[in-house]
């Protein structure tokens, strides 16, 4: 019998620990998950209107959003968070979380924004995992080079130019790193073939389920995991 | 406990039994934010916070807690502890907890804390236990500072890169290019500079620790010598 109260004890002790900490926790969850949100919210505003300034549009792009899903253009399967850019109730620009599936150190995700006439407003890499020094001068704050889409469409240049220049297109490479530009020139040209076809499903009022019918026109999905053997 | 008490538990945690320099724990922080010094200054406060309140706390409960149970309640408190932390951080330090990422709640796993749960603050009063904690937290913050000070000199060329993540823009001042035009070693920002340059470190301490060992005797071994010349 000693030894059964022994562990009650024991057991109550730490239950009681337990509870403790929890409520500590708790406490501090609720006293600052509003201002976590906030903060949340405030750099992607920030990063959007970066890209689309902030008086070229008067709606709240952070909530006018739609999720669509392209295999094929987006980069993955699951659903691509789209941000919409209104001026007037008029469409300015849909601004898309795309992803390059084939980075060298896995997934990039980027932000392209693209202007209601097809034209890029800018780039912004989210995030990425590649070599700090090589492949990372894709971010804004390492090189100036994710700022040479700005301004680019279908038309300009052609769709042979939209490639890095080692396979003959017009974007520049780095030194000892083909790989990350190359795929997100890839990812950025895609964005735009994507935004061609559903322009207006993209800017509808309401999630489009039209969107959705893309998913099936990827005959080769990339896949959304782990670097490709380039 | 006498003034000299304290004295010893601060030469024992900034020096004598320093955490990344004597014990080597704590590594997988130490080695992986250790990029730039304001990295290293986050995740040493962040630890340096982690130890003071649960040495705190530990020594607070010290004879409540029953010897079979102590270590699931000393886990519960130092995961409890460092889950505030990091949503404390979250809320105040945001762009710096987003750098820091998944290494504020792998404090949990540091184990120096709980280490110096068990073999210090579970037997210590609370004052010595607090004082243990910070010093101990003290002498971490300094080796990931003077690493991170020394990876991003060597990598970048600069010091106090992106301070403003800490202090606001109003540190901006500290951020120092100290050589122009550097074109970057990317050796000591990869993780085999963070393994050399604690190397490095470490072979520095046990320099002057063998200093003043021969200093000291050579003191010792002056009066005896001495003698006949007075």
């Amino acid at each position: 019998m000693a030894i059964v109260k022994n562990m009650s004890v024991s057991a109550v002790l730490l239950g009681l620990f337990a509870i403790v900490g929890t409520a500590l926790v708790a406490y501090t969850y609720s006293a600052t998950k509003d201002r976590i949100a906030a903060n949340e919210r405030a750099i992607l505003l920030r990063t959007l209107h970066t890209l689309i300034p902030a008086n070229e549009a008067d709606n709240d792009m952070a909530k006018d959003t739609i999720e669509v899903t392209s295999p094929q253009y987006l980069g993955t399967r699951k659903p691509v968070t789209v941000y919409r850019a209104r001026k007037d109730g008029k469409p300015v620009a849909a601004v898309f979380t795309t992803i390059a599936p084939n980075g060298y150190g896995g997934p990039i995700k980027l932000l392209v924004a693209v202007r209601y006439d097809g034209t890029i407003a800018g780039v912004r890499v989210v995030s990425d995992q590649e070599t700090p020094g090589l492949g990372d001068a894709i971010e804004s704050d390492k090189s100036d080079w994710i700022y040479s889409f700005t301004g680019k469409s279908l038309q300009n240049p052609d769709k042979k130019g939209w490639a890095v220049k080692r396979d003959g297109g017009q974007f520049d490479q780095f030194t000892g790193a083909t790989i990350s530009p190359r795929a997100v020139v890839k990812a950025v040209h895609d964005t735009l073939l994507y935004f061609k076809q559903h322009r207006d499903a993209l800017f509808s009022p309401r999630p489009a389920s039209k969107a959705e019918t893309s998913a099936a026109d990827g005959e080769q999905a990339p896949t959304s995991e782990g670097p490709s053997h380039e | 406990m006498s003034d000299s008490g304290y004295r010893q538990i601060m030469a024992d945690g900034m020096w004598n039994n320093n955490v990344a320099f004597v014990q080597i724990l704590g590594m997988c922080p130490l080695l992986a934010v250790s990029t730039t010094l304001v990295n290293g200054l986050g995740m040493g406060l962040a630890t340096m916070a982690t130890l003071v309140a649960s040495n705190g706390l530990v020594s607070m409960i010290r004879q409540v807690v029953r010897p079979e149970i102590r270590i699931p309640v000393f886990v519960v408190i130092i995961a409890s502890v460092v889950t505030v932390i990091e949503l404390v951080m979250n809320a105040y330090f945001h762009q710096l907890y987003k750098i820091l990422g998944i290494f504020i709640p792998l404090i949990v796993t540091n184990c120096s804390i709980l280490g110096r749960a068990e073999a210090f603050a579970s037997k210590n009063s609370v004052g010595r236990s607090l004082a243990d904690g910070l010093f101990m937290g003290l002498g971490f913050t300094v080796a990931l500072v003077l690493l991170g000070a020394l990876r991003e000199f060597a990598g970048h060329g600069t010091v106090f890169s992106q301070v403003y993540l800490m202090f606001g823009h109003g540190a901006d001042f500290l951020t120092t290019q100290l050589i122009p035009h550097y074109r970057g070693f990317l050796l000591a920002v990869l993780p085999p500079g963070a393994f050399l340059g604690l190397g490095l470190l470490i072979a520095l301490k046990n320099v002057i620790d063998q200093r003043l060992a021969e200093r000291a005797a050579a003191r010792e071994a002056r009066p005896t010598a001495a003698q006949p010349a007075a």
